[in-house]
């Protein structure tokens, strides 16, 4: 047997814990088709069963309050799963059945888990899930995600209803009779002219019209204006006289009923409290310092620190590893391979390009498994919580927290999903506002970059730096968000209204899955892109060559240079080759030697497409203290941020034709006398806030709704950073701070 | 007595009386299960004084307090 069932609930109920105890390794994750909200899928198997299992997005209702919801509710009625599994958390009965209601109301098969049965019993709560089955009509099965405790019992029983083909008949709650009674009316209405009903049941469309849901309201408009016109006036009466009569309205009736409904089950046995339901726990306890007024930020600090400094200390070995195995790649297929340009592909364009992006997996995996801890143990709601009052302040709301944080605003995320993430804020203004400054926020791809320069020029402060690097990329982004705020968008601010989830310790397989998932991204994202674009630039850099005049000057130059050696060394060299032992004679030969080759690859890639772009552009540069190199890499940098790395690595190792030499990229640059510390940190705030890359920008418009805010991004943004690398460059050159 | 939950203090216990505000906020308000009849005690606050936490039906909830002027709240003494 096959079926499609979707899991559902609020966010935090264990949902996502519960889909990876079910899927494991057998899931994916894409995106809901036109929107971008995460869709995560994958195959549970039991017995003679297969199930195809559906993570919908965490919701606390089935209004069209937020994207999430509008997806979840859209996909329950377009796809129609053959059954929704209800994921509750037991120790919040009341409040997660306020949504199962909801399926009820849609006629929707529902099967209730009674999730995280352990921490409710532990706060002395009991649920009779018999009773609480019979009355609801649907089966309820406690279990505990974290252990896989009864996802059996779970799975049969969705399998069950799945083979029982059973018809759902839709919940009918008493909204109160004013309700009820235009609601029957208006049900008649919508059945005789069959307006909306092939897609919603007809009792839901009369209740979604009575909630003033926009969703179906501008459905409705589209599809009969007049009939919609007479539902809304009908919906008006109702409101019009509860609002004289009872001082409400009818969007507020139905909520009250519903909790009224719910009340109404729960108190014919089916919970039992031994304590106060709003007494504090340990997790409340925890809050009273972690949010506590005087150490509540400084923890927080102390957090975002921490964190920093352990996934440096403990990345730095494996990252070394990396790039040793790629150097070593390299230079064994440059031994290998013959002269030519299929060599110079493989080894300057493939291998150090994507060797080099590579390279810092292991990094990108510590920063995620850190903050998918800091996520899962509830303490990120926490930072949002602490940080409103501030975002406020800059025209943002708390919920921005989340976008800036994926994005990078602990280092090490992605702009892409960060300006999805701008969705679930409603506010359009704070929502523009936040997805333009986002990209600011230092992403997974600009890591590498900064880890490269870091290690050339300042390797002793690397944590110090980094956390420099973060708070930078923070005050910048809320001091431009702020200028946008009061400029192109300007207006009022939105609700906030959210939970703080109890603290829980985080499951490892949780994190684990969650780590996998980014890392695969970005190694994706390394495979494809990046060596596409790695191979493009290549071409731009050895394309055209040299004239044949040009190349036989140099020719010419080194033949001289070897008629000009005695016989001896030449002798010496044929017979040693390369190795170590050679005569000073040899060897200031060979450098002599070296140094025209530098010089012939540096005026092939001055004479190649990118020499001749980064050359015109060094004219404006050279005010921040950037070369034609430097310009390249920040052309590359377009692409992805990672692809920084890769032009560098590829330029450089144009410009370095002996393999003894092929270092790593750090060393060559620390040793460049073209660089500074001053030049790199210039290079480092420009790459900070310069403009986002491609794919940003495209989802940046796509976001707003205009291709106007994606070139609005990568003109102003790039003012602002070459502005501020000219500003540290020029003040520092002035000061003579950090030139050597 | 019966005062908005702006004014209640931290560890004030009441019962919400009447939710004054309809619309996005209204409706978020009742979907986190804030509908009048309902126990909430005050937890605390954010560091700078806003937003509030409560305690609502066994779970935390955050309001800013310009939010929490919406709610009316009967308090217990």
């Amino acid at each position: 047997m096959q079926a499609t069932v979707a899991l559902a609930g609020n966010p935090n109920s264990g949902k996502t814990t519960l889909f990876n105890e079910l899927t494991g390794a057998r899931q994916h994750v894409g995106n809901y088709p036109g929107v971008t909200v995460e869709k995560k899928e994958g195959t549970y198997t039991h017995r003679d069963f297969l199930l195809h299992v559906v993570d919908l997005p965490g919701t606390y209702s089935l209004t069209a309050y937020s994207l999430e919801e509008v997806v979840a509710r859209d996909y329950l009625v377009n796809e129609k799963p053959e059954v929704v599994i209800n994921i509750v958390d037991s120790s919040n009965l009341e409040r997660n059945l306020y949504l199962a209601v909801q399926f009820l109301e849609m006629g929707i098969p529902v099967c209730i888990a009674l999730n995280m049965i352990d921490v409710a019993k532990k706060r002395g709560i009991e649920i009779n899930a018999d009773k609480l089955s019979k009355l609801l009509g649907v089966p309820v099965i406690p279990t505990i995600a974290r252990t896989g405790q009864g996802k059996t019992e779970l799975m049969e029983s969705a399998a069950h209803i799945v083979q029982a083909r059973k018809r759902y008949p839709a919940l009918k709650i008493s909204y109160g009779d004013d309700v009820d009674r235009a609601m029957l009316t208006m049900e008649e209405e919508i059945a005789t002219n069959g307006f909306l009903t092939d897609t919603y049941p007809v009792r839901w469309i009369a209740l979604k019209y009575m909630e003033k849901d926009e969703q179906i309201l501008n459905l409705g408009r589209k599809l009969n204006p007049e009939l919609s016109t007479r539902l809304e006036a009908m919906v008006q009466k109702v409101s019009n006289h509860l609002l004289n009569t009872l001082d409400t309205y009818p969007e507020a009736m139905i909520a009250d009923q519903r909790y009224g409904y719910i009340n109404s089950i729960l108190k014919q046995g089916v919970i039992y409290q031994k304590y106060d339901p709003n007494r504090l726990y340990s997790s409340d306890k925890i809050d009273k310092v972690l949010t506590n007024r005087f150490l509540g930020p400084i923890i927080m600090l102390v957090v975002i620190a921490g964190l920093f400094h352990l996934v440096f200390t403990y990345s730095a070995a494996p990252v070394g590893w990396l790039e040793s195995f790629f150097d070593w790649l390299g230079h064994s297929l440059y031994t290998i391979l013959p002269d030519g340009l299929l060599r110079s592909l493989i080894v300057s364009g493939i291998i150090d390009g994507v060797g080099g992006v590579l390279g810092f997996v292991p990094l990108i995996m510590f920063m995620f498994f850190g903050i998918a801890f800091l996520e899962d143990s509830g303490y990120l709601a926490r930072v949002a919580f602490m940080l409103d009052r501030v975002f406020r302040i800059f025209g943002l709301h708390g919920s921005s927290v989340m976008a800036f944080i994926v994005s990078g605003g602990i280092a090490g995320g992605c702009a892409v999903p960060g300006v999805m993430a701008t969705r679930t804020l409603k506010s359009p203004r704070e929502r523009m506002a936040t997805l333009l400054t986002v990209p600011f926020m230092n992403c997974g791809a600009k890591l590498p970059v900064f880890a490269l320069l870091i290690a050339a020029f300042f390797a002793r402060y690397e944590a110090a730096i980094m956390f420099g690097i973060t708070l930078g990329a923070w005050a910048g982004a809320l001091l431009v968000a702020k200028l946008l705020r009061v400029t192109v968008i300007k207006g009022a601010s939105t609700p906030f209204v959210m939970e703080l989830p109890p603290y829980r310790m985080p499951t490892f397989k949780g994190l684990a899955i969650h780590t996998w998932e980014r890392t695969w991204q970005y190694v994706k994202k390394a495979g494809t892109v990046i060596l596409g674009f790695s191979i493009i630039l290549w071409a731009m850099m050895t394309f055209p060559v040299l004239p044949e005049s040009n190349m036989a000057e140099f020719e010419s130059r080194r033949q001289s240079l070897l008629d000009s050696v005695p016989g001896s060394v030449r002798a010496e060299l044929q017979r040693a080759g390369t190795g170590p032992g050679l005569s000073g004679a040899a060897l200031n030969f060979q450098k002599q030697l070296r140094q025209i080759d530098y010089a012939e690859a540096e005026a092939g890639l001055r004479h190649s497409v990118a020499g001749r772009i980064g050359t015109a552009l060094e004219s404006v540069s050279h005010w921040a203290g950037f070369d034609w190199r430097t310009n390249i890499a920040l052309i590359g940098g377009f692409a992805a941020k990672e692809v920084m790395v890769s032009t560098l690595g590829t330029a450089y190792s144009l410009g370095e034709v002996d393999p003894e030499e092929s270092g790593s990229l750090s060393m060559t640059l620390a040793r460049d006398p073209g660089w500074s510390p001053l030049m790199a940190l210039g290079l480092i705030v420009f790459t900070m806030f310069y403009a986002p890359c491609f794919v940003s920008v495209v989802c940046i418009s796509k976001e707003s709704g205009s291709w106007k805010w994606g070139a609005f991004a990568i003109v102003f943004n790039t003012l602002l950073a070459f502005g501020l690398a000219v500003l540290i460059f020029q003040t520092g050159s002035a000061l003579g701070v950090l030139l050597s | 007595m019966r005062i908005n939950l702006r004014q209640m203090s931290d560890n004030q216990a009441g019962t919400i009386a009447a939710i004054k505000v309809a619309g996005d906020l209204g409706r978020r308000i009742r979907d986190m299960g804030m509908v009048p009849g309902t126990a909430i005690k005050i937890q605390g606050r954010a560091p700078l004084y806003d937003p509030v936490a409560l305690r609502i039906r066994g779970a935390t909830l955050t309001l800013r307090n310009n939010e929490a002027d919406y709610i009316e709240v009967e308090v217990d003494d």
